[in-house]
Parts: structure tokens; sequence; C-alpha cells
């Protein structure tokens, strides 16, 4: 599967990107990548405004046909907005996973260099493409 | 290596994403599992379920008295083409598998059973048909294509001759017919009208080319899966197994318990359990408020913890998070699930929850 890795993102291993905007403002969603292994989205439950997290702290919970996952908050910071729209729909991460699909703003102190490069995001995703991306699939399915 | 059916290309060229299913390798999906789900719901759409397991048992006479004793749905209520869902379970009443019996008349009976389950069903079924003194044969030279939805029917016309289409017209529901040697059941999986065809392993690919062209749209174990329990059918493995009874499984429906003479397996233990009475239910839950439910989370009423979910998803059609549950008997109107260490709200419903 080839999915999409822009190159003006910082990645986490967890499959959040995250781009720093201005005023220390991070926009959060998740991968190209992460959003095939998932499948349709079904139900995203969002942060509360105001909310402080820290790096590598869940906030955020998407659920797929499949499966729920936990969105990791790249950075330290406090929760400024949210992606609304998400709630009556979810497909918006499908079908546009770095725009319309975005999942929360996290006001921020820190800067992103220590998250992962395209490159470096990019051999993580093609390692997990290979061994069929253990943790994202699973199901039990009708037969 | 996971088995392949004849169809394996045919999926990687539609760009379906494969998975590991009973040591199959199956579609999950071809994109979209839930646009796949609608297209059954609204349309029609074409299953490849060729890793079922097909028994056949060419002597009607000696079959059925065995089938009687193994079945616990009685094959006496059928005649030559219907079809009959019934457990087969053992001498605890568990349930070995669920399966579909056909009456081909003079040609015997066929069976057919789950993937997964096929080596323990094979080998339960096997020394006590050899002690009926009945043969078998395993039809692993066929393959089995389901055409699911409001418009399955009418899109047989530009894929089958006329004479088998008119046959399968003039069927009924859980009825099969064979037509210049092709067998088609109207049964399947999805709770929508449809068939399911069974042509040999050498004629399955054109099959499905022809059915492809004919608008039929590929779906995926996915779309399978939402769209059964939508229509409230029990799942082998999460809905019932070896550790429960049909009783406890929302399958007592299944079992024939007249004539009272008629001795099956697994009868005295569901006699035995009836008389006792039944401790728990299997129940359908419609989640109240946003979220998906899933297998395995607890259900509770008030503070009261009564059971756990056994199957869960997201219902794409009434667009609210649905389950199956087995609870103990006597659960009010509403319940609680444990959702990620959240209590949701649920209405407990009858299944189906889509009906059709």
């Amino acid at each position: 599967m080839s999915s999409t890795i822009p190159t003006d993102l910082r990645y986490t291993e967890t499959h959040e990107w995250a781009l720093l905007q201005d005023e220390g403002i991070v926009t959060v969603g998740i991968t190209d990548h992460a959003q095939h292994l998932l499948g349709d989205l079904v139900f995203v439950e969002l942060p509360e405004i105001g909310r402080v997290v820290t790096a590598a702290e869940s906030c955020a919970v998407i659920e797929s046909v499949k499966a729920a996952s936990d969105i990791f908050s790249p950075v330290d910071g406090a929760v400024v907005e949210v992606n609304e729209l998400l709630t009556d729909n979810p497909e918006l991460i499908n079908e546009d996973p770095y725009g319309e699909g975005w999942i929360m703003r996290i006001k921020t102190s820190a800067t992103l260099d220590g998250l992962l490069d395209a490159a470096a995001y990019e051999a993580i995703a093609v390692d997990e493409d290979e061994d069929e991306a253990g943790s994202l699939t699973s199901a039990k399915l009708a037969g | 290596m996971a088995k392949r059916t004849p169809l394996y290309d045919r999926h990687l060229a539609q760009g379906a994403k494969m998975v590991d299913f009973g040591g199959w390798d199956m579609p999950l999906h071809y994109g979209s599992q839930l646009q796949e789900h609608h297209q059954v719901r609204n349309a029609a759409g074409l299953f490849d379920v060729s890793h079922m397991t097909i028994v056949d048992f060419p002597d009607p006479a000696p079959t059925r008295i065995f089938l009687r004793y193994l079945l616990a749905n009685d094959v006496a209520r059928l005649y030559p083409g219907k079809a009959l869902y019934t457990c087969l379970l053992n001498e605890a009443g568990g349930v070995i598998d669920d399966l579909i019996v056909y009456d081909r008349g003079e040609s015997g009976y066929r069976l057919v059973l789950n993937a997964a389950t096929r080596d323990k069903d094979l080998a339960w079924i096997a020394p006590i048909a050899a002690r009926f003194n009945v043969v078998w044969q395993e039809r692993d030279d066929l393959a089995m294509l389901a055409v699911q939805g409001p418009e399955a029917l009418a899109k047989l016309d530009a894929v089958l001759d006329a004479d088998t289409v008119a046959a399968v017209r003039a069927s009924r529901r859980f009825h099969a017919v064979e037509s210049h040697g092709l067998f088609i059941a109207r049964t399947g999986y999805t709770g929508e009208d449809g068939v399911e065809i069974l042509p040999l392993i050498a004629e399955a690919c054109a099959l499905w080319d022809r059915l492809l062209a004919s608008g039929v749209a590929p779906c995926g174990l996915g779309a399978r899966d939402t769209l059964r329990l939508e229509a409230g059918m029990n799942l082998y493995g999460n809905d019932m197994d070896e550790t429960t009874t049909p009783l406890v499984s929302g399958l007592g429906w299944t079992v024939a318990w007249q004539p009272a003479d008629r001795d099956f397996i697994g009868r005295a233990a569901l006699e035995q359990q009836r008389a006792a009475g039944v401790p728990q239910t299997l129940i359908g839950l419609v989640l109240e408020e946003r979220g998906v439910l899933r297998s395995h989370q607890t259900v509770y009423d008030g503070d009261c913890e009564i059971g756990v979910t056994t199957s869960g998803a997201f219902s794409p059609t009434m667009n609210r998070g649905i389950a199956l549950a087995r609870v103990t008997v006597g659960v009010s109107d509403r319940c609680q699930v444990d959702v990620r260490g959240k209590r949701l709200s649920a209405r407990v419903v009858k299944p189906p929850f889509v009906a059709r």
C-alpha cells in the first residue's frame, strides 16, 4: 500500500503527524498510513478544550470499523482547539488525513525537534507494511 | 502458508486488503468496508466464501437416520430442496459448530460448515458416520460465491442461463435448486435476499467475472460481519462455542424437542438445563450515545455485573454501536456497557437489529 507522507510535517512512532504553526500552536492528526491500516473511521472522542497534556499522553480516541486507537499528544501543552466536524463526519480522517481530518490543536512552548521527520517515519511505515501491521490489524471475522 | 481460494488472484487484482481467517488468506475489504456494507443493504454485493467447509452425504436413507442423531435440529422437517439451520452439539450440549444442511432429495444431504472449525468438525463427524454406515465426502472441489442484497436476484439474469434463473426465482428463501449441475441456495449471512452459488473450482473465476460485469460489487469479510450482526445472526466462536449451549446463545429455536423420542447428541444435557432453568440469555444492545461496541465488554444493570458482549460493532445502517451480549435472565430494558472504562447506556432489543 502506498501512503502519502508530506515532508513538511513531523511524526510520532504512534502514527500522529504534527505541524507547528505561529504562536506555538501545533496541529495534530493521524497519518495516511494509519488511516489505511485502521479502515473506515466511525467514531472520534475528542479531548476537552483547555486540557493540559504531556507528550505521549493519550488524549483522544478514534474508532474504526476494526478497532479503537488512542491518539497521543506529540508534545507537552494544552488543547486549544478540536475538530468538531469529526463528531458527525469521522470519515474526514480517511478522506483527508492531513487536511480536513485534523484532530486537535495544542499550544506548546516545545519544539518538534524530537519528533521523526518524513524519512524516519516512512521507514517505520514500510516495516509495518511488511509485517502486516500487527498492532493495528485485529479482528475476529465472520466466516 | 495460509490457504487460498480459487479467487485469490481476483481479490488482489481488485485491490483487496487480505487477512488471515481460520487459516485462509481472505479479503477483509476492497477499499471501504462501510461502502461494501451499504452496497449489500441497498443493491447487491458479491462475497467469496469458498473457505467454507462443504460435506456431501450421497445416500439419503441412512444419512437421514444419522443426521437426526447428529444434529440438534431435525432433518425430518426437511423435504427435497429445503435448507435447515442447526447446531452440531457435543454430549454436554456445547456447540461444536453451527451449519446449514440441505436436503438434495435422491442425491442425499449437503452440509455447509464453518471454515475455522473444519478439522474438529470432521474429526467429530467421521466416527459417528462410520457407526451409522454412512458415507460422506468433503467437496473441496467446490467454490462458494454469495450474491446478497435486494438486487441480487435481478443481477443473475446476465450471469446464469434462463432455465436456472427461472428456477431460482421460483424457489423461496432457505431453499436450494440444482440446475445444469450448479447448486444455488437462497441462503446467506447478511439478512438480505440473495443466493449462495457453489460452482466447481474450475468454473469459479469465470462466474466471479460475470457477476462483477453484471454490476455486483465485491465485498469482504469485514462487511459480512457487520451485515450478519445487524441481521442478528450468531458468529461461531464469538456468540457460542463448546462451552455454551444453544439455550444460552439465542439459538433455542433451532433445537427440535419434538418428537420427544428422537435421541440426538446433547439432548439429555439440554433437557437438564431447561429443567433446572436456563441461567442466561443472548440479548441485543443498541448504544444510546455515540460510540462503538466491541466483543468482551462487561455489561451492567445498575451496579450489578450481568454479563458480557459476545459480538459488537458500529452498525452502518443504524449509525450506532450495537452488540449481542450474554447476560443473566431477567434484564430490564436498559443496561450499561463498560466501553474503555466508561459506562455507556444501551437499550435492550430483540435481534435482528435491522429487519428486512
